[in-house]
């Protein structure tokens, strides 16, 4: 295969970079060794920061938000919620932060209204009791799944190319060029090989990873953090804790649940990482001192992800990453001692800020590449597309009630989800190359996201690509396991009353009658 | 409550309408002990009707036996404090005649493959190792066994359930497999299997399937259909499209709820009380008090006290978390009626394993009441907590019947073991 630029990970930068790229006519291959937002951009609080929470510690950063949540609300509004945020301080919060953050803000070009705490809490009631300052601030929440699903289906009708399950594991340089990358599909182990002018390493956490495949230097420290979802909307506004980024301090609403967060743990590896038992405990006792309703709601899922932070790996400090530079970095290989003409990475940063990260790196390709092609998504709307439309919470049982189509059954009954959609995704998932599995069908909807945590749909929704032969003979209990496996994940750590009398029944179904656990291979081995 | 028209004394008050609650009804019924049954016989809905009596040991090893006595005697070995090790084979083997000829005068046998466990279909494809299925199943046991070719059928409308899925998920094994979806006969729309069950009490709605069926036998030597073939005359329903096709017939168990629970339910609610059990299956235990002269008297009803009960003995049938019986918080796990010890880890994170399917099975499905020789729960230091208090199911501690596959077997082994152990108290 043979194109102009290479793009490694299918995260918001390198969907983002796809698009970019596609609208000023570059041709371009998107490789993801998993699935779209399979790392920290499926992985984070979907906060559209107004960039107040960085005017302490960084100030460019916090710039460089505030321009793009403004950007953003005009060209992805429709993958916007326009909530508003509070931060807000409770008695014994460090004075001296309180006091200066208005000044920080203002000189960062950032809004931050006081309002008396008694008027914070008749807007938002879940608050504390004991809040003594609060203020408003243009904050914003932000569905990842529906940015990263939009940007790249936009990407592939301007002539982009996906590749899901394709996983970069070499580089053949010759001459201080790379001749073309050597991909993996993890799926069904065959290699093949890319040939690109020009190759994008926008893999995230992964970037010093990939980098090192070509012999580059990329120094990354993992920084994982755990989020929380509870069973109901908590709040109407995003609430940050007014004090320096911590712990459980920020709670996202989005669509019908809240989203607490988050921790800041060093990891070894970005792979193979899961919200702990530890980490929920503490969110929880820290989100509870500014929203005490935390400390006894029923939460339905947790997850996590792994920051792609900029340094090394081996400084020892775990409190200095809080403090580590949110912006992004854009770095030419030329200008390396490695000194590749085409290699290009592009990391760190924000979602917030995805699209400048991306309006930049693709800058830097069209000069690499002698391209007159001005930056186009600064200005144009990114378009609603069906393939994305289904993450929406609600959307499904609108639609389907609205059609009322007695054939047309619900496969999801939690979320109502019914099969016309699943066959829509389908019909996107083989669009896009590869095999339109339950998992991949599940982050691109709402199955398996509600109280029945899949026990039932999973079934459901198998049979049905069964029957329609969209999976091959033992594909489906292959799939199963996977998607039981995935939401697991997220489910273990929160199980006790309702939740784990559900595990249970779920246990019970698919290991005790299926005995889906026999003959399992190890987890992750697909 | 009002009056004492609502107050009852029995010999022996269960607690609980599940397979273990049924058991032991029954069996504590057949001894001529007075019984009162509390409940909600719903969750036997959730059970998928196979009588699982011990396949997989050790669970870590994913082993699966063949001969479930001889797994039984290494488990016992291996686990002596498991439940089962608390009883001889001799025993559970009558325990388990005991409950399946009580089904079989209910109008609904079962079949076992002599003394060896057998090998059945499920709806995921998988094949499940069980010790006893419906007689619906038989047919299906055995053509899985010799892999003769089979026309599987499966309806528009009726969800998580896919022939195909079944047929792509054995092709390895059984590739004379083949599929053909139909409309059912009288019924449009979703289909629920309880709906479709009763439809085919009656005979004309039974030839019909036939009818639909027919024109797609082929070379079939067999035809698998899932489980919906009628809920209370199963006999007559399976006789008749096997009269009609002229070739046998079999179910397949579809996804959960099912049927198959539902006849076990049926079965029960019906001729329990007419072997005398005072059974009430809309109500739960309220409240319970251990009286100072010995016995037991419980406040049961929906959600007001509706009656009391004043019993000699108790046994305590009532279940895992599902069911109630057990109820974690963030800080622990406790037995919800009557506040007995239970065996547990020592910190909530070591509940689960982060892989589902971790194959040793997470710790927290061996948390439940401990018991003694005799099926009474002891405390801290093995003392029986009461002596007139028995235990039995899967509320047990120390046994995985979710990856061991012996959920009924226990249920009704233990059943078996405490209504002998209260009888002796009694006497
Ligand atoms: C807990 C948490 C909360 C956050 N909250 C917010 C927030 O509220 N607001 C905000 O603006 N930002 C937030 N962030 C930051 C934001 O999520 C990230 O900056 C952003 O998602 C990074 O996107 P990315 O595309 O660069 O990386 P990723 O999304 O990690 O994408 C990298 C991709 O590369 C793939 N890959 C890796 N190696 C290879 C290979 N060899 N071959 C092919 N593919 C490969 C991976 O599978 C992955 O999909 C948060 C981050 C975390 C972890
Ligand atoms: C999804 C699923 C699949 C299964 N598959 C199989 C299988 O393939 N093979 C097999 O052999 N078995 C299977 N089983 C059945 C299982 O083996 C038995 O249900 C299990 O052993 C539990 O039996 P039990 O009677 O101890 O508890 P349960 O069936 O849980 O019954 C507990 C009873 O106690 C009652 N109770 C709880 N609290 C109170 C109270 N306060 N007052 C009064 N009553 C109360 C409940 O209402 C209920 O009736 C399955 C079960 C489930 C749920």
């Amino acid at each position: 295969m043979r194109t102009q630029v290479l793009i490694i990970g299918g995260g918001v930068s390198g969907t983002g970079l796809a698009r970019d790229l596609a609208l000023r006519g570059v041709a371009c291959v998107l490789a993801e060794k998993r699935d779209i937002n399979a790392g920290a951009s499926g992985g984070n609080h979907g906060l559209l920061h107004s960039g107040a929470r960085y005017v302490a510690s960084d100030p460019a950063a916090a710039r460089e938000c505030r321009s793009e949540n403004r950007r953003l609300k005009k060209l992805a509004a429709h993958c916007i919620e326009d909530a508003g945020g509070l931060f807000v301080a409770v008695a014994g919060d460090d004075e001296r932060y309180i006091a200066e953050f208005p000044s920080l803000c203002s000189r960062c070009g950032i809004s931050a209204r006081p309002l008396p705490p008694d008027e914070a809490r008749a807007m938002e009631p879940a608050l504390a009791e004991n809040v003594i300052a609060a203020f408003a601030v243009d904050d914003a929440t932000i569905d990842p799944f529906k940015l990263s699903l939009d940007n790249i289906a936009s990407a592939l009708r301007s002539g982009g190319r996906l590749l899901r399950h394709h996983q970069v594991v070499g580089f053949d340089i010759n001459a201080g060029r790379i001749r073309s990358a050597r991909l993996r599909d993890v799926l069904t182990g065959r290699s093949r090989r890319v040939e690109a002018d020009l190759v994008v390493n926008a893999a995230g956490a992964w970037a010093g990873q990939v980098a090192a495949l070509a012999g580059a230097t990329v120094a990354m420290r993992y920084s994982k953090g755990s989020l929380l979802v509870t069973q109901s909307r908590i709040a109407h506004r995003v609430l940050n804790r007014l004090r320096p980024p911590g712990n459980g301090d920020i709670l996202v609403p989005g669509g019908t649940v809240s989203i607490l967060g988050t921790t800041s743990e060093r990891v070894a590896s970005p792979d193979a990482i899961r919200p702990e038992i530890h980490e929920l405990d503490a969110i929880i006792a820290e989100g509870a001192a500014m929203v005490p309703l935390l400390a006894s709601t029923r939460y339905i899922r947790a997850y996590c992800g792994v920051r792609p932070l900029l340094g090394d790996a081996n400084s020892p400090d775990d409190r200095s990453d809080r403090n580590v530079s949110r912006g992004f970095v854009l770095i030419d290989h030329e200008r390396q001692p490695e000194k590749l003409a085409n290699l290009i990475t592009v990391t760190g940063g924000k979602l917030t800020t995805y699209r400048l990260m991306a309006e930049k790196a693709g800058d830097m390709v069209c000069g690499k590449l002698a391209l007159e092609s001005p930056c186009r998504t600064r200005l144009e709307t990114l378009p609603d597309t069906v393939e994305a439309r289904w993450t929406e919470p609600g959307l499904a049982p609108r639609l389907w009630l609205r059609r009322d189509d007695p054939e047309d059954d619900l496969l999801c009954e939690c979320e109502m989800v019914p099969q016309s959609a699943v066959e829509e995704i389908v019909r996107g998932l083989r669009r896009q190359g590869g095999r339109p599995g339950l998992t991949a069908i599940g982050l691109r909807s709402r199955v398996g996201k509600g109280p029945c945590q899949g026990t039932f749909c999973s079934q459901r929704v198998t049979a049905r690509l069964c029957d329609r032969r969209h999976l091959g003979d033992q594909e489906g209990v292959v799939e199963l396991r996977a998607f039981l496996r995935e939401r697991w994940r997220g489910q273990q750590p929160l199980l006790w009353d309702e939740s784990l009398a559900q595990a249970e029944l779920l246990e019970a179904m698919h290991c005790g009658f299926f005995g889906l656990e026999l003959g399992a291979p190890p987890p992750g081995d697909p | 409550m009002n009056g004492e028209d609502r107050s009852e004394t029995c010999d022996v008050m269960i607690v609980g309408a599940g397979m273990a609650g049924m058991a032991a009804a029954l069996f504590a019924a057949q001894r001529g002990l007075t019984v009162v049954q509390i409940g909600l016989a719903g969750e036997i809905n959730f059970a998928s009707g196979m009588l699982d009596l011990l396949a997989v040991h050790p669970v870590a090893a994913g082993r699966v036996w063949a001969d479930p006595w001889a797994a039984m005697a290494r488990l016992c070995a291996d686990e002596p404090q498991h439940p089962y090790a608390r009883l001889t084979p001799a025993a559970i083997h009558e325990a388990m005649s005991g409950f399946m000829g009580f089904l079989e005068r209910t109008g609904y046998p079962y079949v076992t493959h002599g003394t060896t466990n057998l090998e059945m279909i499920t709806p995921a494809g998988t094949v499940k190792t069980t010790y006893a299925v419906p007689h619906t199943m038989r047919h299906g046991t055995r053509a899985l066994a010799d892999g003769r070719p089979c026309l599987l059928v499966d309806f528009n409308g009726l969800k998580g359930y896919s022939a195909r899925q079944i047929a792509m998920g054995l092709a390895p094994r059984w590739p004379s497999l083949r599929t053909v979806r139909l409309d059912f006969p009288g019924i449009g729309g979703e289909l629920y299997p309880e709906r479709m069950a009763r439809s085919l009490e009656l005979a004309d709605a039974r030839r019909k399937l036939a009818r639909a069926i027919q024109p797609h036998l082929g070379d079939a030597a067999a035809v698998g259909l899932p489980a919906v073939l009628s809920v209370s005359s199963t006999l007559q329903a399976l006789a008749d499209l096997q009269d009609a096709l002229r070739v046998p017939v079999f179910e397949i168990p579809t996804m959960l709820p099912a049927v198959t629970g539902l006849r076990l339910r049926e079965g029960c609610e019906q001729h329990l009380p007419a072997m005398g059990v005072r059974a009430h299956y809309q109500q739960r235990v309220l409240r319970v008090r251990h009286l100072p002269e010995g016995g037991w008297l419980f406040d049961a009803g929906d959600q007001a006290v509706a009656r009391r009960i004043r019993s000699r003995a108790a046994i305590l049938c009532s279940g895992r978390f599902f069911s109630h019986g057990l109820h974690a918080e963030r800080t622990g796990i406790r037995e919800t009626i009557f506040g007995l010890p239970v065996t547990q880890p020592a910190r909530r994170s070591d509940w689960h394993h982060w892989d589902l399917l971790h194959a040793p099975g997470h710790p927290i499905n061996r948390a439940g009441v401990p018991v003694d020789s005799r099926f009474r729960p002891v405390d801290d230091s093995s003392q029986p907590v009461y002596p007139d208090l028995f235990a039995a199911g899967s509320i047990l501690a120390h046994q995985d019947w979710v990856r061991q596959k012996c959920g009924s077997g226990l249920a009704i082994a233990t059943a078996w073991g405490a209504v002998g152990a209260c009888q002796a108290f009694i006497d």
